[in-house]
């Protein structure tokens, strides 16, 4: 019998090398493809078992903290956002069973401090516990605090504010806002709320008909690509017919031999109908794409919030090209099926005010470890480079005159220049607004001061009866003051 | 003889080590102190091995110095995990490791010329089987997850099934010792395939008969695997035949589909192992959460007490039967698949020398008896250990001396009892075999 004792013992030999074999497979081959599995909720309890890092404004104000409940293996940390709504745009929230949005999601691996697999098995070794890393953003509290607060009395809509020379988003606030400490309790009602939707952040996900602020972009296009200098005039009759409909002007005024102040001051639509109709759609786009439209901003927030602006065919839910067919002098003046985003607009306006130049957008300035040493700095980096700084000049120039002498006095601030640009798109029907025939997307972009550019800013309100001069220009004038002033 | 066991007493001062070191860890990671209590236990288990080995050292000086050193060392590693699960189990599996240790001590006092088993195989066999319909005795019956597993008495519960695989292997070492023969030599070839003699093989029928019956009645689909795979191994073992091997697993699989499709605990069990993200939050639950717990140990493991078996905040399982069904999810998860390769080996090494014993033994009574001792333990490791890893379904049996459950404890400790008194005879006719001859030449 001895013979198949040897024999047997091969057989269990066998079986249990299956076992060992099946093990390393579940707990080292397969373990990370395991870990992405919706239904494994483990590493989500585990992160919560991590003490997540804070988030601070530029100022040093605590925008997000983790406390402490429970003891032993039941202690867990659970997310506290000491401001409320302020910040609820663009941090988001960040729970276990309520998932994460916003910075909170896209910077999470630094919030749970998660380092290289070396030094994590390092620090499994050493019987260290992971600890989160802190991050300082470049929001500044008093100018969130402001831009919040008048977006309130005006309406739903979103403000951005960024620093021409880095990219430094200093403001980001949407209306309606919604404060994250409630996520566990509203998070339901909030996602069916159609009119408020207040977890959508208006700035980066919402898209709007850019109106008249979009002929920055055309008045760029056309200087850069040397279609026109500004000195070139253009007749701009009162109404054009454009595509079998009359394209008009504001009370139908006539500008003949208007040159590019003129026609920017007054937002002259049949100027820009016609320029845009002479610059063809493959300029047009090309100096689109180059300030960032048709691509998704390059911002440090996840990519499914943030929206991609352009010329939307809505029905395919796709961004036209070049190679479509469109109303150019209705794009060229922000109508047509054109849609950007504040975030985008503001970035437009930062690119102007920086002689040319676009940087990227970035809420996050440094990451800090527990013990207060700062890891990782942001470097402001290129996005791309639009215009030259000549054009840049001669658009700040023109744009002075909006806020000086045309469309935008209201964005004035005293004793500094301000350059800037006004929008009010027409928006009848818009069920967010309750379907009134009379509502407005009204706009304002610009940057101050305008010899030397400290921050750039988009505005824009929803559902308004009134223009962009009216509602979106006096935020700007606030919000850039309050920057200003607190430098 | 004494060297022997000079060697297990030195083998159970690691295990005291482990153990030691394993409370110390659970403790400070519960309490962020290493209290003396961690001291106090490890002294405890020690003292407790230490009489033990007294004992062996009286009763059985010629046994196996490894079997109980490996054996003392799962049951430490047992403790500690489950002590780390819960302290009032931990409580009770250490009351039940005591009552194992007596009842392993009264086996070897009386069982001595263990041969006195081979008389009752039939007593043995019928009663082992009797004690597996316990289960469905309305009032003393338990259903736990659909299988009836547990018979309760007043505050007394037990698993009948631990119980009956040591009757079973007692009953067919004993019958196919005498048969081996006749299965052999009566074995007929019909049509390429060598079939055994029908007449010898009715009894071995009825061992068929009773697994499928297990898997019907009793619905503990685990129980039923073992024995059958327990059964064939000492059918192979006493006949040298491989073919009635497959044979026999032919008929096994051909009654166990049979069932997957016509009872529905057996076929959820099977689509469960098949098709587990298809129920994540319900079925599934259980086999997904087990490999999502092993996923998350990686090769080192997070650590004693370190692992999350609820959701946080809350009693909900996340790791459900931690103690039990899927303790060693939570091993891979503590100590990583380094750990786990260990307990395995350990499994191993105890299967390893149960195997040399058997090799040893003179008679084949005892052949068979260790065989299939040593076999059905390691079949019990593989049915649970290959059910939480989806080797083959998840089915309820516990991880022999690792789980939490008094049955499967004392019944362990029994059938190392039974391993040890074969050892001791075998060990003693190997040393002396000039002393045999002598005692068989001299006049009577």
């Amino acid at each position: 019998m001895n013979r198949q004792i040897v024999k047997l013992f091969g057989f269990i030999v066998v079986l249990f090398g299956i076992l060992i074999g099946f093990t390393s497979y579940w707990s080292v081959f397969d373990a990370e493809a395991l870990k992405e599995q919706n239904a494994n909720k483990r590493p989500l309890f585990e992160q919560q078992q991590i003490p997540r890092g804070r988030i601070f404004t530029a100022d040093g104000t605590l925008i997000a903290k983790s406390v402490a409940k429970g003891r032993g293996a039941n202690k867990r940390y659970v997310r506290r956002y000491p401001e409320g709504d302020l910040f609820g745009h663009p941090i988001g929230y960040s729970f276990v069973r309520y998932g994460q949005s916003e910075f909170e999601k896209f910077h999470n691996e630094e919030l749970i401090g998660e380092g290289s697999e070396f030094s994590s098995i390092a620090d499994e070794l050493l019987g260290r516990t992971q600890e989160g890393n802190d991050i300082v953003t470049n929001i500044d509290t008093e100018a969130q605090r402001v831009a919040l607060g008048d977006l309130e009395e005006q309406g739903f809509g979103a403000v951005v504010a960024i620093e021409p020379s880095t990219g430094a988003v200093k403001v980001m606030a949407s209306n309606a806002p919604y404060d994250p400490n409630r996520v566990p309790y509203d998070l339901e009602k909030w996602n069916t709320d159609e009119i408020e939707r207040p977890l959508f952040n208006r700035a980066t996900q919402g898209l709007y008909p850019p109106g008249s602020t979009f002929k920055v972009v055309t008045a760029a296009a056309g200087l850069d690509s040397g279609a026109i200098t500004p000195e070139t005039a253009i007749d701009a009759p009162g109404s054009l017919e454009v595509e079998g409909t009359p394209l008009e002007n504001d009370f139908g005024e006539d500008f003949f031999g208007a040159t590019l102040d003129t026609a920017l001051t007054n937002s002259v639509n049949t100027w820009f109908g016609q320029l845009g109709q002479q610059l063809g759609n493959d300029t047009l786009f090309e100096y689109m794409e180059r300030f960032g439209f048709n691509a998704k901003p390059a911002i440090d927030l996840p990519e499914e919030e943030v929206s991609e602006s352009g010329v939307w065919d809505i029905e395919n839910e796709e961004v036209l090209t070049a190679a479509d067919p469109v109303d150019l002098a209705r794009v060229a003046i922000g109508q047509e099926r054109l849609l950007a985003s504040p975030l985008q607009m503001a970035q437009v306006a930062a690119a102007v005010a920086n002689g040319g130049e676009m940087m990227k957008p970035q809420i996050w300035k440094r990451v800090v470890d527990p013990d207060g040493r700062t890891v990782d700095t942001m470097d402001p980096s290129v996005y791309s480079k639009p215009i030259s700084e000549e054009t840049a000049a001669e658009l700040t120039t023109a744009m002075e005159g909006v806020v000086n002498e045309g469309t935008g006095t209201n964005a004035a601030i005293s004793g500094v220049p301000v350059a800037g640009k006004t929008g009010t798109a027409e928006t009848p029907g818009n069920l967010a607004c309750g379907g009134g025939e009379n509502e407005n997307q009204a706009w304002f972009i610009g940057f101050a001061p305008a010899d030397d550019p400290q921050i750039a800013i988009a505005a824009s309100v929803e559902c308004t009866e009134q223009f962009g001069n009216d509602v979106a220009a006096p935020i700007f004038a606030d919000v850039a003051e309050t920057i200003l002033n607190g430098e | 003889m004494t060297s022997a066991r000079n060697r297990e007493l030195l083998a159970l001062v690691p295990v005291a080590l482990l153990l030691t070191a394993g409370f110390a860890a659970v403790f400070s990671q519960e309490n962020d102190q290493v209290d003396n209590l961690s001291l106090i236990y490890g002294a405890y288990f020690l003292a407790i091995c230490l009489a033990t080995h007294v004992y062996l050292r009286i009763r059985l000086p010629n046994a196996d110095p490894y079997l109980f050193p490996l054996v003392a060392t799962l049951t430490a590693f047992g403790l500690v995990m489950i002590y780390r699960i819960d302290e009032t189990l931990a409580r009770d599996q250490a009351n039940w490791f005591v009552l194992g240790l007596i009842l392993f001590a009264l086996t070897i006092q009386f069982l001595r010329d263990y041969e006195v088993l081979e008389r009752y195989r039939y007593t043995i066999a019928i009663a082992g089987l009797a004690v597996l319909l316990a289960p469905r005795v309305p009032g003393i019956g338990q259903q736990v997850n659909g299988a009836y597993l547990g018979v309760k008495v007043g505050p007394l519960a037990f698993q009948p099934a631990e119980f009956t695989k040591i009757a079973i292997i007692v009953f067919l070492a004993s019958y196919l010792r005498e048969h081996r023969e006749v299965l052999i030599v009566g074995a007929r070839r019909v049509l390429g395939v060598t079939l055994p003699p029908l007449k010898h093989f009715g009894p071995l029928l009825v061992v068929w008969g009773a697994s499928m019956f297990m898997l019907v009645f009793i619905r503990d689909l685990g129980s039923s695997l073992m024995f059958f795979a327990a059964f064939l191994a000492l059918l192979y073992v006493a006949t040298g035949r491989f073919s009635f091997v497959v044979i026999g697993m032919a008929m096994f699989l051909v009654g166990a589909w049979f069932f997957a499709a016509t009872v529905p605990h057996v076929h959820d069990r099977v689509e469960i192992w098949l098709h587990p993200y298809n129920e994540p939050q319900g079925n599934g639950y259980q086999i997904l959460q087990s490999i999502f717990a092993q996923a998350d140990g990686g090769l080192f493991g997070k650590g004693f007490g370190e692992s999350l078996i609820t959701v946080p905040g809350t009693d909900n399982a996340l790791l459900p039967a931690a103690q039990t069904d899927a303790i060693y999810s939570l091993i891979v998860n503590e100590v990583g698949l380094f750990g786990a390769v260990g307990v395995v080996l350990v499994y191993l090494l105890i299967t390893a020398r149960g195997f040399k014993i058997a090799l040893l033994a003179s008679d084949g009574f005892s052949k068979l008896l260790a065989v299939g001792l040593s076999s059905v333990f390691a079949i019990q490791a593989f049915v649970i250990i290959g059910g939480v890893t989806r080797v083959i379904p998840l089915t309820g049996v516990t991880l022999p001396l690792i789980s939490y459950g008094g049955s499967s404890i004392v019944a362990n400790f029994v059938l190392l009892a039974l391993l040890l008194l074969v050892s001791d005879r075998a060990r003693r006719e190997a040393q002396e075999p000039a002393g045999r001859l002598a005692a068989m030449g001299s006049p009577a």
